[in-house]
């Protein structure tokens, strides 16, 4: 691939991730993949309501509580990150 | 001087020589100008008889009928416009009135870009500086190229008679070989010497004679094409005219002008010296022409024209396409006086940052606030002390009654911007007696430059102004440097009659003047000599102390034309330092590589790296500011690559830089005056980057980042304000408010207008960057300041601009800034008054339609202003009213529309053209609010109105006629059709065409808004009359009238019957009327009326139209043709096929040879009819007819214009629909195997369209059999049509996708990429069209195919190949992909994830919700610090 387009590939790919953080790249770790996965997944349950409904009369909980708490967990959902090699 | 050039051996050589080289060259190009020479004499011969328009003639006899007197002996009349366009009249005929000062002038004007050809023209001064010689100007001459020798002979004969006076003493001449009598002739005719006479015989070959005595009776013909070439043209002229050979230019003044162009233009002109301007007309206007005084042109002072006149242009150049090709590309050349005061503004001082860390150690850097406060209180009581001398001197003149005297005398009175060396001379300045003493109005560039350094020599002496004429050089650096440039062409000769006023000359830098040093003629070095030279037994003596060596080089050398034939030795290694003088340009740059370009102004400022030199001994700052210069000039000249890596460095490095060294060499290169759009954009990017990077480091320097970018904001380039703008807003977010504030205070009240306006949009930047809150304490302050009304003027320009900027965002705040603005409409300084309402006005603007509550404590002032108020104040609170009264309630809008209607009615009469534009525009804004009742427009306010504003004169200016015709659309939204209409009708017919136009505009957008039902018998009667009046009679070319008709007629329809047959008969005769341009008309006309023609159910009418226009189908002219195929098109279509006349068999096959015409007019227009025949009528034509043009329509498939192609395209479908698709298809299929690949790819989508429209099962078979032919471009080209027609086609794929499955297995295996490439977008397309449709089976077996090709890299076959995964992830399904992609977004090869991850990216932007049931399950990796479980959709109820 010629340098060029490498460069311009490369500024496409900033600027997709700015504006999805759930697209990645060759160099992303596990733990980015992971978290980005449970983000979308708890999004998209939060985000159908129905879904949500079940989940929550799953749960037990109210349905208010059950989006709470699944927008809560969605800060750290794989736990925190681990310590980078370099430090 | 010519002694000089004599006494000059070496230079006199050189002189010869370039005679020689000169006579050579003309007469080797004898054979070429002969035939020059000959065409003016012919036609001369049989242009003696001017033709003049029947216009012309008629106003020329009726100006003669008053009592003009015509006056002969007027070479050029040149009307000066802003921007240094100027309009020529080259030979007009000039009448007077003979007893006022009033002249008429006859002519054709040219517009003239004075700027452009300045800087064209200072290329070619180059060589001749200073006094011009003879060969100088024929050196130019040659130059100047197509010039023949005739003009060189006159030209020759015209420099010799306005050579100076001293020039008669050059002693005895060589007369032999010219014939005594000539001799007399010339000197008889040209009133020069008579060494000068023979000189110039013998130059042009002793041809002078004949050419001349025989010219000078054509000396237009002559002149003529030198138009072009102005500086030669008043040369000639100037020699021709000056010597009282007036009356033969007069004569030979019957040269051959265009008719057609010719039009005339009365140009009333005052004038109040009668024979000064007899001098000016005949002396060109003298061209600024040192680098540094670039005012525009001095035209003829006391020669103007009416105001209206000189808008009319003034309209033309507010298109700037129009002079857009002449656009000069430097910034400064096209900057008008007011924006050049920034080269005034002083180089300021670094200031100190309180608030930085060192200032709270009691470190100061630079000046503080106080100093500059105190400072900015000097200057001001400076400027207060100088008015007050200068009002006491005026006065003391006036006792003495010696007013003229002092006139002249005097300094400059206008207050002038102090320099910045001024602090210690304030004495000086303060005492200056009149003898011009004073310091140059712009310094020097190396002076400039300096001025920017805070660490430079703060104290240049000041150069004193010399005499220049007889002064001798003194050798030194000082004196080239003070060697004025002078541009040769506009030069007015001395020992004319006419002495240029001696100005003081401002000086130049070295390496100026000696640029224009050829190499081949430059001085030998001092090495140079010495390799030259023997060594041995000889010694250098010291040259006598009282020795001056003549070193005025640029004006006597003369550079031949580089690569002229002359002989040359090529030498190398001579370096810069070798010439001892500036090195030539260079285009490589040790250290910094290749350059674009390089100007000579850069050697000035990067001079430092210019040398090479690296020296290990230079100090890091040193070696850091070399560092900066050589990036910066990367940034500045260099290639896109280049420049992109050196921002980048420069950006990083920033801070490690510094702001002092960064700023210290960007900014005087943006004040650079040979600065281009494209240079000033890139160094401002680089300001914009490294303030990014220095951030709160920036803030010693901000007072000089603003002063070389607040010009930006008022630059006239959008992009250059933009940019500003967005800099300034950057600055003040990295100095912060504060800082902001106390580095423009002192700017507010300053005593120069521009630092203040500029300074106001600079402020109104900063609050729209950090907020209107945070300002507005500031604001307030400012506005209330009882210092000095210069500060209150600019807080509320600060207002206004903020409103300008901001626009409705203002409205947080709109109450807070009304307010504190407010009192500034009873503020005792007129300025403050006006800007008040202007601010008020902008604010309403920023507002509409919110925010009446807001100006609720001004109106009163208002009202009550307007009837204090007259003038230029009135006009603003006008203004005010204006944009605040549509905010109001209905029932307030009316009350305050009447109290001001009395003063608009009463500004009605102003003669004032901004009163009056400013009063329409409020009659506009009053008219079209709510509450205003119609009768109270009707009575009040149309009377006056259509008394003083619909008259002939309104119409003459393009502003004001499109402000009127607004303004009576709006009241016609009130007042009704009738109204207006009844009122405007008659101006219909009209003598003045303008005012027709004025009213067929208005009367068009009348009925085009409101319809024409309120249009009564009478009044319709009297339309219809005006209307073919005007369309008749008219003469210019545009379609206002044309539009006007069509939107009349068809908006009263039926009613139009009675007089069709007048309106048709006229039509007729147009359609065979001499001109093309009428009969074009007529036959756009007979297009807009075809529908309304058919409503009446003039069948007949039609008919005879559509034979006539038929019968006019042989027409020559393409334009013309075009319009009358279009005609015949919009009869066809309203009468439809069957009853068409003349009948469709007749007119397709005449219009079968039409096709072959290439314009694209005609082309359009005949596709259009002959697809509309296609679709509607096919029937009535044979197959073969049709074949014959579906071959021409092949030719059409590759038009430029895209609607072209597409309605070939078009035609092949409804053709194929007509005859079948077999005998097109192969037509088209055949046409694959043509070499050219637009016809190529318009036949794939003619195929594609004919597959469409007749079902793709026709060509499907045909296609697919195609395929087999073993030929690339056949095999692609099948490919493509099959894309295309999936594409077209869509859900109906779903039938065909398994025929083709086989076909794109083989494409999609094919080695070839290109095959490969189209297959998938094949399959892209037939996925997407058959997503949902069940054909799964087809579509996975497609996605195996594609998969192996996602590691294509060539971007067009990559592209199709994701579009290809793309589609088929609609029609799959996001989870089957996911099995493809988790193979390899993990891979151990890079490439081979990257790949893989572009894929799922892809996937993820377009299928995200429904990819999340797919994500892996990843337990297994979890650890004790992260639990990867995804069991939030593990559950079961």
């Amino acid at each position: 691939m010629s340098s060029e387009l490498k460069y311009t590939k490369n500024t496409q790919l900033e600027n997709l991730h700015a504006r999805y953080t759930g697209t990645g790249n060759a160099d992303i770790t596990k733990y980015e993949w992971n978290t980005h996965q449970h983000r979308d997944t708890y999004a998209s349950i939060v985000g159908h309501p129905p879904l949500l409904q079940y989940s929550a009369l799953a749960d037990g909980e109210s349905i208010g509580r059950a989006k709470f708490e699944m927008t809560e967990r969605m800060l750290q959902p794989c736990g925190p990150p681990p310590p980078r090699d370099d430090d | 001087m010519s002694i000089q050039e004599l006494t000059d051996d070496t230079e006199a050589l050189k002189i010869n020589e370039e005679r020689e080289r000169q006579l050579k060259a003309q007469a080797a190009s004898d054979s070429d100008s002969s035939d020059d020479e000959q065409l003016p004499t012919t036609t001369g011969k049989s242009g003696i008889v001017k033709v003049p328009t029947r216009g012309e003639a008629k106003a020329k006899k009726a100006l003669l009928k008053l009592g003009l007197k015509p006056i002969p002996g007027i070479s050029r009349v040149t009307l000066k416009k802003a921007r240094g366009i100027i309009f020529v009249i080259s030979q007009p005929e000039v009448f007077k009135s003979p007893n006022s000062d009033c002249y008429i002038v006859f002519g054709e004007a040219k517009p003239e870009d004075v700027n452009a050809m300045q800087n064209s023209m200072q290329a070619l001064q180059q060589p001749s500086e200073g006094m011009p010689s003879d060969a100088a100007t024929r050196a130019q001459m040659a130059a100047l190229g197509n010039l023949g020798r005739a003009q060189q002979a006159s030209g020759g004969g015209a420099r010799s008679a306005t050579a100076d006076a001293p020039a008669e003493e050059e002693g005895e001449v060589d007369e032999t070989g010219v014939e005594a009598k000539d001799v007399e002739l010339v000197m008889q005719q040209v009133g020069c010497s008579r060494a000068k006479a023979v000189r110039a015989l013998k130059e042009n070959n002793n041809d002078l004679v004949s050419r001349c005595s025989n010219q000078c009776h054509h000396g237009c013909e002559l002149i003529a094409p030198s138009m072009t070439r102005p500086n030669v043209f008043s040369q000639i002229l100037r020699g021709l005219v000056r010597q009282r050979t007036l009356e033969r230019v007069k004569t030979a003044q019957c040269c051959p002008v265009d008719e057609n162009a010719r039009w005339c233009m009365h140009a009333i002109a005052k004038q109040t010296h009668e024979t000064k301007t007899e001098a000016e007309y005949t002396t060109k206007p003298s061209m600024s022409d040192t680098e540094d005084d670039q005012r525009p042109v001095r035209l003829l002072d006391s020669f103007t024209a009416p105001k209206e006149l000189l808008n009319e242009f003034a309209d033309e150049d507010a298109e700037p396409e129009e002079f857009s090709s002449g656009k000069s590309r430097q910034i400064a050349a096209r900057e008008s006086d007011y924006q050049r005061r920034r080269f005034d503004r002083e180089g300021p001082q670094v200031r100190a940052d309180p608030f930085a860390q060192s200032a709270q150690d009691g470190e100061q850097v630079g000046t503080s606030y106080v100093d500059t406060m105190r400072q900015a209180k000097l200057e001001r009581e400076e400027e207060r002390v100088r008015r007050a001398i200068e009002e006491k001197k005026n006065e003391q003149a006036d006792q003495n009654g010696e007013d003229t005297k002092m006139a002249i005398d005097a300094p400059d009175a206008t207050p002038r911007k102090r320099r910045w060396d001024v602090a210690d001379e304030t004495p000086r300045q303060i005492t200056q007696n009149g003898d011009g003493d004073t310091t140059p109005p712009s310094a020097s560039l190396a002076q400039q430059v300096d001025n920017w350094s805070a660490s430079g020599p703060q104290d240049q002496p000041v150069k004193k102004k010399r005499s220049r004429w007889d002064e001798t050089p003194v050798p030194g650096s000082e004196t080239v440097a003070a060697t004025p440039k002078r541009s040769r062409w506009d030069q007015t000769p001395v020992g004319g009659d006419i002495v240029p006023p001696p100005k003081p000359m401002p000086s130049m830098p070295v390496e100026f003047a000696f640029t224009d040093i050829d190499k081949r003629n430059r001085y030998l070095s001092d090495e140079e000599l010495n390799t030259m030279l023997p060594a041995d037994g000889y010694e250098i003596v010291q040259p006598p102390p009282d020795y001056a060596p003549i070193r005025t080089p640029a004006r006597k050398l003369i550079s031949a034309p580089d690569g002229s034939g002359g002989f040359t030795i090529m030498e190398d290694g001579i370096s810069a330092a070798a010439m001892g003088v500036a090195p030539e340009l260079p285009t490589e740059i040790e250290g910094v590589g290749a350059l674009q370009f390089f100007k000579k102004e850069d050697a000035t400022y990067f001079a430092k790296i210019m040398d090479g030199e690296d020296d290990p001994s230079l100090s890091v700052e040193e070696l850091k500011e070399r560092k900066i210069m050589r990036l910066l000039l990367k940034i500045k000249n260099g290639t896109p690559p280049m420049r992109k890596s050196a921002l980048r460095q420069i950006t990083d490095k920033a801070r490690e830089f510094g702001a002092g060294p960064l700023f210290d060499k960007i900014l005087p290169l943006l004040m650079e005056r040979s600065l281009e759009d494209q240079e000033r954009h890139l160094l401002v990017k680089v300001i914009d980057r490294v303030l990014y990077k220095l951030d709160d480091l920036v803030r010693p320097y901000v007072h000089k980042i603003l002063v070389v970018i607040e010009p930006l904001l008022i630059d006239e380039d959008y992009y250059a304000r933009v940019e500003g703008r967005e800099i300034i807003s950057n600055l003040s977010k990295a100095a912060g408010l504060a800082h902001m504030i106390s580095t423009m205070r002192p700017d507010i009240d300053h005593v120069d207008e521009y630092v203040r306006n500029t300074t106001a949009r600079a402020f109104s930047v900063v609050a729209s960057a950090l907020g209107i809150p945070s300002l507005l304490p500031f604001l307030k302050a400012v506005c209330r300041s009882k210092k000095s009304w210069q500060a209150r003027h600019t807080g509320i320009k600060i207002v206004q601009q903020i409103a300008v900027m901001m626009g409705c965002a203002v409205l947080p705040q709109l109450k807070s800034l009304v307010d504190a603005i407010a009192h500034g409409l009873e503020d005792e300084q007129q300025k403050v008054r006006t800007m008040t309402a202007l601010s008020i006005a902008a604010l309403a603007e920023a507002a509409a339609p919110y925010g009446i509550e807001s100006f609720d404590s001004v109106l009163k002032p208002l009202w009550i202003g307007i009837r204090k108020h007259r003038g230029k104040g009135l006009a603003a609170f006008l203004k005010a009213i204006g944009f605040i009264i549509p905010l109001m309630d209905a029932e307030y809008a009316n009350y305050y529309t009447r109290e001001v209607m009395v003063i608009l009615i009463r500004e009605f009469q102003s003669p004032d053209e901004e009163m009056k534009k400013i009063v329409l525009k409020v009659v506009k804004q009053c008219a079209s609010t709510e509450g205003v009742q119609p009768a109270y427009v009707k009575d009040e306010i149309l009377p006056e109105f259509f008394k003083n504003f619909w008259v002939r004169r309104m119409a003459l200016d393009r502003r004001n006629y499109k402000q009127v015709v607004e303004t009576t659309v709006e009241l016609s939204q009130k007042a009704g059709v009738a109204e207006i209409v009844g009122r405007i009708v008659n101006g219909l017919k009209d003598e003045s065409e303008p005012f027709r136009k004025m009213v067929m505009e208005t009367i068009q957008q009348v009925v085009a808004s409101l319809g024409a039902s309120d249009i009564d018998e009478r009044l319709e009667r009297l339309l219809i009359d005006g209307l073919i009046y005007a369309f008749q009679e008219q003469t210019m070319e545009d379609n206002v009238m044309l539009d006007g008709f069509g939107e009349v007629v068809n908006a009263l329809g039926t009613r139009v019957k009675p007089y069709l047959t007048q309106i048709v008969s006229a039509l007729l005769w147009r359609l065979n009327n001499k001109s093309f341009k009428v009969r074009q008309q007529a036959a756009d006309l007979t297009a807009k009326l075809a529908v309304v023609i058919k409503l009446c159910g003039e069948d007949d009418l039609l008919s005879k139209l559509g034979v006539v226009l038929f019968e006019q189908l042989g027409e020559e002219y393409p334009d013309t043709l075009g319009s009358i195929i279009a005609a015949e098109a919009a009869i066809a279509n309203v009468v439809g096929m069957t009853q068409m006349n003349p009948p469709v068999k007749d007119l397709l096959p005449r219009m079968t040879p039409i096709l072959r015409n290439r314009h694209e007019k005609v082309q359009e227009a005949s596709i259009n009819l002959i697809g509309r025949i296609a679709d509607r009528g096919a029937e009535f034509v044979s197959a073969r007819e049709w074949m014959r043009i579906c071959f021409e329509l092949l030719d059409l498939l590759k038009a430029h214009k895209k609607s072209i192609r597409r309605a070939a395209v078009n035609s092949f479908g409804y053709i194929a629909k007509a005859i079948g698709p077999q005998d097109v298809l192969s037509v088209l299929l055949t046409n694959l195997r043509v070499q050219e690949r637009q016809s190529r790819v318009c036949s794939t989508v003619a195929i594609a369209i004919v597959a469409e429209t007749c079902g793709p099962f026709t060509c499907i078979p045909a296609i697919l059999n195609e395929y087999r032919t073993p030929e690339l471009n056949v095999r692609n080209g099948c490919l493509k049509a099959m894309a295309f027609m999936f594409e077209y086609i869509g859900e109906m794929g779903k039938d065909y996708i398994h025929s083709v499955v086989t076909c794109l297995e083989d494409a999609l295996t094919d080695r070839d990429a290109v095959h490969r490439q189209t297959g998938a977008a094949i399959v892209k397309h037939l996925a997407l069209g058959t997503a949902g449709l069940g054909c799964e089976d087809a579509q996975l077996h497609l996605l195996n195919l594609i998969w192996p090709n996602i590691f294509e890299t060539s971007p067009h076959v990559i592209e199709n190949m994701l579009g290809a995964v793309e589609g088929l992830t609609v029609g799959l399904g996001p989870g089957l992909l996911m099995n493809y992609i988790l193979q390899g977004l993990f891979h151990p090869a890079r490439k081979v994830r990257e790949v893989y991850w572009r894929v799922y990216n892809s996937a993820y932007l377009t299928h995200q919700d429904a990819m999340i049931p797919y994500y892996p399950s990843l337990p297994d990796l979890s650890d004790g610090r992260n639990t990867y479980d995804r069991d939030m959709l593990m559950v079961w109820v």
